[in-house]
């Protein structure tokens, strides 16, 4: 196989990434505090005012399933009694660490001091942690963050959630660190999140353009890589989000599409995509060659919305420090109601010019998957545009079958252009 | 003349079909997919053009006053004859290669007698194979293995028999020699052979000999192959002479049955619901994923099981008195819940007919996941010809979706080649 062609933003990014590995497996050199936290509703500029490295599980996973390793850590995890339907990143995560929890640059991950749990929307995320915590018997704070059921989120909801952090959460991180709270750093941070995400959002909604010069997906899941993770709030992240800003802005200016692995621009974008679900990491580049190869682009997709809801108009606010963060917590995706989740896919549709929405639903993801062909025929009945509905599992290799996927996404987009010959006939 | 040809590529048989650029049917071929989607390709090919020869010749003889009643039989001899010719030019094939294969330590010192046992067996089996090819002989099979298969197991054992010599050595040379055979291109000349069929002494001549030799003077134009199913990547096509399976069955559902707005098809290895609009175009569809649970090939795992014909199945399910509840469409686990039962002391006709609702049930899921059973209602697929799941479906359809009209084609395992070749005619003519 070539070797993988990477936009310039990427390969910033990725020495980033090796820096935080760096920061987190020379704790005990650096003296440095390391907490697990995880992708929605993480607290990462809270953080920061303490000094603490931050290390996602989620995103070990996720570098373990691009390396082809979760496939024998999953095997392993369940040899240990986790049944074939637990979250399969739970599953990379407790591998890997009984093969020695070792990180991808190669050093062994220390063990955490504090376990900061952020978000309860999802519930594997509380028995993940509740196992970790048996594993490292280390202090865990638990910041339980309301589900949006009806839709929105109330002052009660804010309220609840600024009463734990003031009374939980910081003083539980002050004693892990050692460090006084200072409100100043946090505003702080909070101005530096709100100029990164700025510019995110512009980049997002570069999809807008025709030809697109992202893929709000496969290129997307590298664009929210800072933000949603121990980036934001940093001075690096708004670097990062300014180097990207110009990289998207000089494909607009050539119309040009964004850079496939194989290192050529995708500009004959036959079909626009509106993508729901988290990519499979195992199979990466081959699942996202099945689309460029047929001519679609993801102009626009939720998973991308999973740490933040920034397009929607939320910013870290530096004059209501702690309520901005309740009101990050509240809005990540997951956090929202199936109705609201169809509104946001219909808006998109219309919004980016779709021609359809195609759901990838995760074997292992109960609580994500739940409802999703329901919210495919609301939205195909509202937009009046196609969907499609594939299968596969976020790093269990034995998920992810190519050629039942391919089956489908050809006869999806077969489909569209079928519907679209149909369409110019009746005209 | 121009020929629009669909080539639908499905795990266990690939089927051609060819039409006219008046979307007309002119004829259908079928083989097994033997794992080589490139000769199974040529070979189903090659049968739908034979087959369209037959259709040529069945109208030049209606135009052949005083053959009316007769135009029938001339055809069955016509073909049975070029079958004939056709299945002993691949027993030459297979007894030379068979011949070629006699070599190795294994046969040391004992090449003669195993190649005159083997001269004998294919003697025997030419000699055998005109009662094969005989006016009224019911073929079980019309695939080459198949019939060569079970008259060499026969012939050879008794000649290796006669010549104290053990069956398993020339077994093994036929084992290795039919899969080089299969998959070998198909030979060409179909015109030649027809005209040597036209020949062969039983048919009269007097009347049809100029009319056929017409027909075949007509030249095959293969104007545009269109290529679907799983193997469709493997043909050695431009892309845009590939279309998605999905698209293929709701067009060729379309053809059959205009009025179609719901598909199922039950194949080898997946089980599609599918929602056509008024034109044939796909509107919506769901799929099993990659578990080929409550397939055909489930069916074809629970045949061997219980040791008998897949054909056999469906007609055993219907003596079924009792409906076993089975659990399990997991093909993995058939083998497991087959026995279970029938330790339990369940009739084999009983498990049978739990099997089959229990497979119509999952394409019930999936039907229902692809937005429901609409008016009318088009099964096709190999199941698609199973009695006992078309009972289950009909009852199902009933109890969920009320009066449907339900149509089965007779020749719905075309139906995904069919709605190829349309889409051939189609990029041609549009």
């Amino acid at each position: 196989m070539s070797e993988i062609v990477k936009e310039p933003s990427m390969l910033l990014q990725k020495e980033m990434i090796a820096r935080n590995y760096e920061a987190i497996t020379s704790k005990h050199e650096t003296g440095r505090k390391v907490s697990s936290t995880f992708v929605p509703g993480n607290l990462n500029e809270l953080l920061l005012c303490f000094d603490i490295v931050n290390n996602l599980p989620e995103i070990n996973a996720i570098q373990n399933g691009m390396r082809k390793l979760s496939g024998n850590y999953i095997m392993d995890a369940e040899k240990s009694g986790h049944s074939e339907d637990v979250c399969t990143y739970v599953k990379a995560d407790i591998g890997m660490m009984g093969a020695g929890n070792i990180a991808p640059n190669g050093k062994p991950f220390p063990k955490p001091d504090v376990l900061l749990l952020s978000y309860t929307g999802c519930y594997t995320f509380m028995k993940w942690f509740e196992l970790l915590r048996e594993e490292y018997k280390c202090p865990t704070l638990m910041l339980h963050v309301p589900y949006e059921g009806d839709g929105h989120s109330t002052k009660n909801m804010r309220d609840y959630i600024v009463k734990q952090l003031k009374e939980v959460i910081i003083p539980g991180l002050e004693q892990v660190s050692g460090i006084k709270f200072d409100i100043d750093r946090l505003r702080e941070a909070l101005r530096n999140s709100a100029k990164a995400e700025d510019n995110l959002v512009w980049v997002l909604e570069s999809g807008k353009h025709k030809p697109s010069p992202i893929d709000a997906y496969f290129g997307g899941v590298y664009y929210i890589g800072p933000i949603f993770t121990a980036f934001r709030g940093t001075p690096d992240a708004i670097a990062y989000y300014d180097a990207l800003r110009t990289e998207v802005q000089a494909r607009i200016d050539t119309r040009q599409g964004p850079i496939t692995p194989d290192g050529s621009n995708f500009n004959d974008q036959r079909y626009r995509l509106v993508v729901e679900g988290p990519p499979n990491w195992t199979h990466f580049r081959e699942f996202w060659k099945m689309f460029s190869d047929e001519g679609a682009v993801v102009v626009a997709s939720s998973y991308t919305k999973v740490g933040g809801m920034y397009d929607l108009g939320f910013r870290h606010d530096a004059d209501n420090p702690l309520e901005t963060l309740a009101d990050y917590c509240l809005g990540c995706y997951t956090n929202r109601n199936l109705p609201t989740r169809v509104d946001i896919l219909a808006k998109y549709i219309e919004e980016y010019e779709a021609d359809g929405l195609l759901i990838n639903s995760i074997k292992s993801c109960n609580s994500f998957s739940a409802g999703q062909l329901m919210m495919m025929n609301e939205v195909e009945r509202r937009t009046g545009k196609p969907g499609a509905f594939i299968e596969t599992d976020l790093v269990d290799p034995r998920y992810f079958s190519a050629a039942n996927v391919k089956n489908r996404l050809e006869s999806y987009f077969q489909m569209i252009e079928q519907k679209r010959l149909g369409t110019a006939k009746a005209a | 003349m121009r020929c629009f040809i669909g080539i639908d590529l499905g795990s266990t048989t690939t089927k051609a079909v060819v039409m006219d650029e008046n979307q007309n049917v002119l004829g259908r071929g079928i083989t097994n997919s033997r794992s080589n989607y490139d000769t199974a390709a040529a070979v189903s090919k090659q049968e739908a053009l034979v087959d369209t020869r037959l259709t040529l010749f069945r109208r030049a003889l209606e135009a052949v006053p005083g053959t009316a009643d007769t135009a029938e039989a001339v055809l069955a001899g016509l073909e049975r004859n070029f079958r004939h010719i056709q299945f002993v030019e691949q027993l030459e094939d297979l007894e030379r290669t068979c011949i070629g294969n006699v070599k190795g330590p294994r046969f040391a010192g004992r090449e003669k007698p195993v190649i005159e046992a083997l001269a004998e067996t294919f003697r025997r089996l030419r000699e055998h194979s005109a009662t094969q090819f005989a006016p009224g002989f019911r073929r079980k099979s019309d695939f080459f293995r198949d019939l060569a298969g079970g008259d060499f197991m026969h012939n050879g054992e008794a000649v290796c028999r006669e010549a104290g010599l053990a069956f398993d050595l020339i077994l093994n040379i036929y084992d290795k020699s039919i899969i080089e055979v299969e998959n070998r291109p198909p030979a060409g000349d179909i015109e030649g052979k027809f005209v040597r069929a036209l020949e062969m002494g039983s048919l009269d001549q007097s009347l049809i000999a100029a009319p056929v030799k017409a027909a075949l003077s007509i030249p095959l134009e293969e104007t545009y192959v269109v290529g679907t199913g799983y193997g469709r990547v493997r043909l050695p096509f431009p892309k845009e002479h590939i279309r998605s399976e999905i698209l293929c069955h709701g067009l060729g559902a379309h053809i059959m049955y205009p009025r179609t707005r719901t598909v199922l098809d039950i194949g080898g290895q997946d089980t599609k619901g599918i929602q056509v609009d008024p034109a044939g175009i796909v509107e919506n569809f769901q799929m099993n994923d990659r578990c080929a649970a409550g397939c055909g090939r489930y069916l074809g795992y629970i045949a061997d099981e219980m040791n008998m014909g897949l054909q056999e199945l469906g007609p055993l399910a219907m003596q079924s008195t009792k409906q076993v509840r089975i659990n399990s469409t997991c093909t993995v686990f058939a083998g497991a819940e087959l026995r279970d039962r029938l330790a339990l002391g369940e009739k084999r006709e009983d498990i049978l007919a739990g099997l089959h609702r229990a497979i119509i049930l999952r394409a019930m899921s999936i039907l229902s996941r692809a937005g429901g059973v609409k008016d009318q209602f088009t099964f096709t697929g190999g199941v698609a010809k199973n009695e006992a799941a078309v009972r289950e479906l009909r009852k199902l359809i009933k109890e969920n979706y009320g009066d449907v009209q339900i149509n089965i084609n007779p020749d719905s395992i075309y139906t995904g080649a069919l709605g190829g070749a349309a889409f051939a005619v189609r990029a041609v003519l549009n």
